[in-house]
C-alpha cells in the first residue's frame, strides 16, 4: 500500500517535510487544561492595551465576537469585512442551532459528552485538546448571547428551550427558529457596534484583504483594496487575525453566500501559513436540487426533514419524468430503508448524500436534467400526511414547505420533494495551534478559517459553536500572551516587505485587467466547480484525482491567458473582486485534490474508493492516517504557479478517548 | 420568457446617471431575479461592456444585501427578498424597470449599489445590551414571558435591507428602527438602556437625513420579513415615556 500513499510523491506532487506538533497545550488533565493555559498566559496592562493594535478580517461569528471582546478589553481593533455592514457576514445564513452542554434537560449531557460525540463525529480527526475546550466553553456562549438579547426559543415557563440535532441522543442544541445563525450574529454585531461608538473598534466595510504584511518572519498587517474607490491600503498592526470564513465555493455551487471565498486564508498560506486537511468538506444531503444551468448557489433545507419525509426513487430509469404520484408502491426503491434497515432514512449526512449521488449516478434520479443528469431524490411526505395529517405536518414543517414552493414553484404537500447533496462547509483551513496562531507567529485564525476542531465530519451545530467559542473566548485570552511580548520592532509603510506587498496586490491587479480574453470569470468558476464536485466530492479515487489535477491545471493556465475582466481598477469593480477570488479558488482546488490523493483512507464523508469494507462501506485506516495534513507552500509565481507542496503531519493523540470504527447498518 | 428590462446605470457617486434599456431572451421561470441579472452580465461582458453592479450575498432572504426597485416596487411585485424573487412572478414581454433604493440617506455607489451605512450608526447610537464578554449571567437566571419572547422574536426578524426606507414617501426608516427598539425593549435584559437608547437612535436617525413618519404604511407592505407597523407605535411611546422622565 504505501506504493500508492506515495503515489503523489512519485507523480512529482508534493513532498514530504518535517513533522509538526502543537506546544501550545499544557500539560497534565485534559479537564485542567485550558483553566491552566488562561493562567499561564501572560497579561497586558490596561494602559499598554490602548497602544496595541489588532487587525480582524471577518465580520461573521467568529470576527464579530472577536473584535467585540478585543475592543471592550481596551485593544485598538481594526475590523474588515467586504460586504457592505458587519451584519451580513455569512453567519447570517445558518439555520439550525448552536450546541452548548448546559444539560437543561437533565439528559445525561455533559462536557465530556459533548466532547466526546463531537471527536467521534469527526471520525477521529480532530484534536482532543481543542475539542474538550469548545465543549468547555459552550456553556458561556449562551449566556453570553442571551444577556445580549437574542432571542432563543423558549418554552412556556420563560425558559430556553432546546432540541436535538443530527443524530445526537441528548437535547443540547439552542435554537431561534430557522435563523439561529441570524440571531447570534446580530448579537455579536450589536456588541461590535456599541465598541465601534465606544471607539476601541474601527470597522472598514466593503474592504477586502489581499495580502498579508510578513516582517521579520512576524505577521504585522494587510494590504486591502477598498472596494468602492480600488483604493489599495496598508494597516499596519502588533497582531492579525483572520477569521474570514470558509472555502466552500470552490465548488461554485453551495450553500455558502456568493462572496464566501478562500482569498484571506490563500493569501496567508503563500506567505507561509500551513493550510490543514484541505480536502474535508461536509456535504448536506437535504438541499433543494439544481433546476438549471443558470444557477448561481444552492439552499439548504433543515435536515430535520429526514424525521418525517421518507426518500425514494423509482425502481426503472423509465420512470424518472413520470408524475411521481403516478409512480406505484412496487416500482419504487426507497433506497435507505433498504440499504440501511435500522437507521433508513436518518443515516448520517455522509452516508444519505452518499447514497444520492449514486441512485443519480445510476440514472435514477428525478427533476429536470441538468447537463446528462437528473439530480435529484424525492423526499416524500404522502406517508406522513396521512398518518399525522396536513395540519400537523404544516405545524412542524410549514416555513420550510414554503420555502421550497417558493423557490421551486412546486407544492411540496401534493408532489414530494425533491432534495440533492450540497457542499455546504468546510472543516479543513489553516493550521493552528491550541493558541489559534498559525504557523507564521502574530497571525491567528478563527472559526470556518482554521482547521477548526471537526476533524473529517461535522455534527450540526458544532459550527457556530466553535465560531462563538473562538471568538469571544479563546482568542482573547490566547492573543494576550503574544501581545503581552510587545513592543513589537516599529514597522512603517515603507518598510520593503509592506512595500512589495503592496506591490504584489497591486501587480495582480493590473495584470487581471490586462489580460482581456474571452472567457468571463464566472466561466472558469463553474468549470472549476464541476471539477471539485465530481473528482475532489463525496467519492473520490486516485485515478479521479490525479486526472482532476491536470484539468485544474489546464484551467488555470487559460485563466490568466483568456480571462476577460472589464472596467477599472479605481472604482467599484465586481468582476475584478471575483476574478481574484477564483485565481485563488483555482489554486487551492489543486491543494485539496493532492489532499484528497495522498488520504488514501475513507474517513468522514470523504468516500475513497480504494478504501471499503466488502460491502461497500467507508473504512478508515487509524494506523497510518490518525495526523493532520498540513501543507506548506513553496511560492511559484502567483500567476498560476502553485509549486509543489510540503506535507507536515502533526500526529493525533487520543489520550482521553479511544478511537473506534463506526458501522452505520 | 423575453424581457425588456430598463436598468439605472450610473457610473459613480459623482455620475449622472440614466436608465438604460436591455433585452435579455429564454429566461426561465425558475431563476431567480438576481440569476436573471447575472445572465444578462455575462451577455454585456461578452459584449465588452461593463457589467451592471448590484449587491447580494447570502441569495437566500436573509442577509439583507440585495434590494432592488423593481417596477417602482421595493423588492418588486413579491412580499420576498429580490434574491427570493422568481422569475415566475412576471410574463413573457413584459417591461420591468430596475431602480436602486432611493433616499437621500442612502446614497448611489454605482448603478443599483448603495450606501447603507447609515443603518450602522443607528445602531452604533444604543441598538444594542451593554454587556461585556464573560461578565453575563447564567442563561436561565431571567426568564422571559413566552408572548414576550415571541414579540421579540418577531421584531428580530429584520434583515436591515432598507425596503422600508425606499418605500416610504418620507425615506424614513422608523420600521427598521422601530423593530430594533421593539426586540430589546420586550426583553428583561434591554430595559436599563431603554430610555436613553431610543433618543439617541431617533437622533441619529434625524442626523443620517431620514424623513419623519406619517403613517403611510408603505414600509411594512414592502418588508420581506413582515415586520408590523405596530413596531412603530412601540417606538413612539417609548420615545414619548424616555422624554417624559
Ligand atoms: C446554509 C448554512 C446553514 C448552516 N447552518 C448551521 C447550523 O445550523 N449550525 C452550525 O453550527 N453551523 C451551521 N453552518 C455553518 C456555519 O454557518 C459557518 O461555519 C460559520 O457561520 C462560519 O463563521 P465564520 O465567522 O468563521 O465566517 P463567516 O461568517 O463566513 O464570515 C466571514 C467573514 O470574513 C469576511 N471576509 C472573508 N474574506 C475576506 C477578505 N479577503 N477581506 C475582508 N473580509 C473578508 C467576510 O466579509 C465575513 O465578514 C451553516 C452553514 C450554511 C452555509
Ligand atoms: S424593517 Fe423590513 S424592510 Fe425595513 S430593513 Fe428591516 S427587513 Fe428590511
Ligand atoms: S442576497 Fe441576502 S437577502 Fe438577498
Amino acid at each position: 500500500m504505501t506504493d500508492t500513499i506515495n503515489a503523489g510523491i512519485t507523480h512529482g506532487l508534493y513532498t514530504e517535510g518535517e513533522p509538526i506538533a502543537d506546544t501550545k497545550a499544557p500539560a497534565g488533565p485534559i479537564a485542567q487544561m485550558w483553566t491552566t493555559r488562561r493562567f499561564e498566559a501572560a497579561l497586558v496592562n490596561p494602559a499598554n492595551r490602548r497602544k496595541l493594535d489588532v487587525i480582524i478580517v471577518g465580520t461573521g461569528l467568529a470576527g464579530g465576537s472577536a473584535a467585540a471582546t478585543l475592543g471592550e478589553a481596551g485593544y485598538n481593533v481594526k475590523s474588515f469585512c467586504f460586504q457592505d455592514s458587519p451584519r451580513r457576514a455569512h453567519s447570517i445564513a445558518a439555520q439550525g442551532g448552536i450546541n452548548a452542554a448546559k444539560n437543561y434537560k437533565e439528559d445525561g449531557d455533559s462536557v465530556y459528552r459533548l466532547f466526546y460525540d463531537t471527536v467521534k463525529g469527526g471520525d477521529y480527526r480532530s484534536r482532543e485538546t481543542n475539542v474538550y475546550r469548545l465543549a468547555e466553553v459552550s456553556a458561556n456562549i449562551i449566556d453570553q448571547c442571551v444577556a445580549q438579547g437574542v432571542p432563543f426559543a423558549r418554552d412556556y415557563g420563560g425558559l430556553l428551550d432546546n432540541r436535538s440535532f443530527g443524530g445526537v441522543q441528548v437535547s443540547r442544541t439552542f435554537y431561534a427558529r430557522g435563523q439561529t445563525g441570524q440571531q447570534l450574529l446580530i448579537g455579536a454585531y450589536q456588541a461590535l457596534e456599541r465598541q465601534v461608538a465606544a471607539g476601541t473598534v474601527t470597522t472598514y466595510t466593503r474592504h477586502e484583504m489581499l495580502e498579508v504584511v510578513v516582517v521579520d518572519g512576524r505577521a504585522r498587517g494587510i494590504i486591502v483594496r477598498d472596494l468602492v474607490t480600488g483604493e489599495i491600503e496598508t494597516h499596519l498592526a502588533d497582531a492579525v487575525v483572520l477569521a474570514s470564513g470558509g472555502y466552500g465555493n470552490v465548488f461554485f455551487l453551495s450553500t455558502n453566500a456568493m462572496g464566501s471565498n478562500v482569498t484571506a486564508s490563500w493569501r496567508a498560506h503563500r506567505k507561509g501559513a500551513y493550510m490543514a486537511n484541505p480536502c474535508y468538506t461536509q456535504i448536506h444531503p437535504t438541499c433543494i436540487p439544481v433546476s438549471g444551468e443558470h444557477q448561481s448557489k444552492l439552499t439548504l433545507m433543515s435536515e430535520s426533514l429526514r424525521n418525517d419525509g421518507r426518500i425514494w426513487v423509482p425502481k426503472n430509469r423509465e420512470d424518472c419524468d413520470k408524475d411521481p404520484r403516478d409512480i406505484p408502491e412496487e416500482d419504487r426503491d426507497y433506497y435507505l430503508e433498504r440499504i440501511y434497515p435500522s437507521y433508513g432514512n436518518l443515516v448520517p449526512r455522509d452516508i444519505a448524500s452518499r447514497q444520492a449521488k449514486n441512485v443519480c449516478d445510476e440514472g435514477r434520479g428525478v427533476g429536470p436534467k441538468v447537463g446528462d443528469f437528473r439530480r435529484g431524490v424525492y423526499l416524500d411526505f404522502a406517508d406522513a400526511i396521512e398518518r399525522l395529517g396536513q395540519e400537523a405536518v404544516s405545524e412542524k414543517y410549514g416555513n420550510l414547505f414554503d420555502m421550497y414552493a417558493r423557490i421551486t414553484g412546486e407544492d411540496p404537500y401534493k408532489v414530494p420533494m425533491r432534495i440533492y447533496p450540497a457542499v455546504h462547509y468546510v472543516m479543513g483551513g489553516l493550521w493552528v495551534d491550541y493558541d489559534l496562531q498559525s504557523s507564521i507567529p502574530g497571525l491567528f485564525v478563527a472559526g470556518e478559517a482554521n482547521f477548526s476542531d471537526h476533524g473529517a465530519n461535522r455534527l450540526g451545530a458544532s459550527a457556530l459553536m466553535q465560531g462563538l467559542a473562538d471568538g469571544y473566548f479563546v482568542l482573547p485570552n490566547t492573543i494576550r500572551d503574544y501581545l503581552a511580548k510587545a513592543p513589537f520592532e516599529p514597522v512603517t509603510a515603507d518598510h520593503p516587505e509592506v512595500v512589495a506587498a503592496r506591490q504584489s496586490v497591486q501587480s495582480r491587479t493590473e495584470r487581471l485587467l490586462a489580460i482581456n480574453g474571452e472567457r468571463s470569470v464566472d466561466s472558469f468558476h463553474r468549470e472549476l466547480g464541476q471539477v471539485m464536485w465530481e473528482y475532489c466530492g463525496m467519492e473520490r479515487s486516485e485515478e479521479g484525482l490525479l486526472k482532476a489535477i491536470d484539468l485544474i491545471r489546464g484551467l488555470r493556465e487559460e485563466f490568466w491567458r483568456n480571462v476577460r475582466v472589464l472596467g477599472a481598477a479605481d472604482t467599484l469593480n465586481q468582476s475584478l473582486e471575483r476574478a481574484g477570488r477564483v485565481a485563488d479558488f483555482l489554486e487551492l482546488g489543486e491543494l485539496m485534490c493532492i489532499d484528497a490523493l495522498h488520504r488514501r483512507e475513507s474517513c468522514g464523508g470523504h468516500f475513497r474508493v480504494e478504501s471499503q469494507t466488502e460491502d461497500g462501506e467507508a473504512l478508515r485506516h487509524d494506523d497510518e492516517y490518525a495526523y493532520v495534513a498540513a501543507w506548506e507552500s513553496t511560492g511559484g509565481d502567483g500567476f498560476g504557479e502553485l509549486g509543489t507542496p510540503v506535507l507536515h503531519k502533526e500526529d493525533l493523540v487520543y489520550e482521553a478517548i479511544q478511537l473506534k470504527q463506526r458501522s452505520y447498518k | 420568457m423575453n424581457l425588456t428590462l430598463k436598468i439605472w446605470r450610473q457610473p459613480g457617486p459623482r455620475h449622472q446617471g440614466s436608465m438604460q434599456t436591455y433585452k435579455v431572451t429564454d429566461i426561465s421561470e425558475d431563476m431567480s431575479f438576481l440569476e436573471m441579472l447575472d445572465i444578462l452580465n455575462e451577455q454585456l461582458n461578452a459584449k465588452g461592456e461593463e457589467p451592471i453592479a448590484f449587491d447580494s450575498d447570502c441569495r437566500e432572504g436573509i442577509c439583507g444585501s440585495c434590494g432592488l426597485m423593481i417596477s417602482g416596487k421595493a423588492h418588486g411585485p413579491e412580499k420576498t427578498t429580490t434574491c427570493q424573487l422568481h422569475m415566475r412572478s412576471f410574463t413573457d414581454g413584459e417591461v420591468i424597470t430596475v431602480e436602486p433604493w432611493r433616499a437621500n440617506a442612502f446614497p448611489v455607489i454605482k448603478d443599483l449599489v448603495v450606501d447603507r451605512g447609515a443603518f450602522d450608526r443607528i445602531i452604533q447610537a444604543g441598538g444594542y445590551i451593554s454587556v461585556n464578554t464573560g461578565s453575563a449571567p447564567e442563561a436561565n437566571a431571567a426568564p422571559v414571558p413566552k408572548p414576550h419572547a415571541d414579540r421579540a422574536f418577531m421584531a428580530a426578524e429584520c434583515i436591515g435591507c432598507g425596503a422600508c426606507v425606499a418605500a416610504c414617501p418620507n425615506a424614513s426608516a422608523m420600521l427598521f428602527m422601530g423593530a430594533k427598539v421593539t426586540h430589546l425593549s420586550e426583553l428583561p435584559q434591554g430595559q436599563p438602556e431603554r430610555d436613553a437608547r431610543v433618543v439617541s437612535m431617533v437622533d441619529q436617525h434625524d442626523h443620517e437625513g431620514f424623513g419623519g413618519c406619517t403613517n403611510v404604511g408603505a414600509c411594512s407592505q414592502a418588508c420581506p420579513k413582515g415586520i408590523p407597523q405596530d413596531v412603530i407605535s412601540t417606538l413612539n411611546k417609548d420615545l414619548r415615556a424616555a422624554l417624559r422622565r
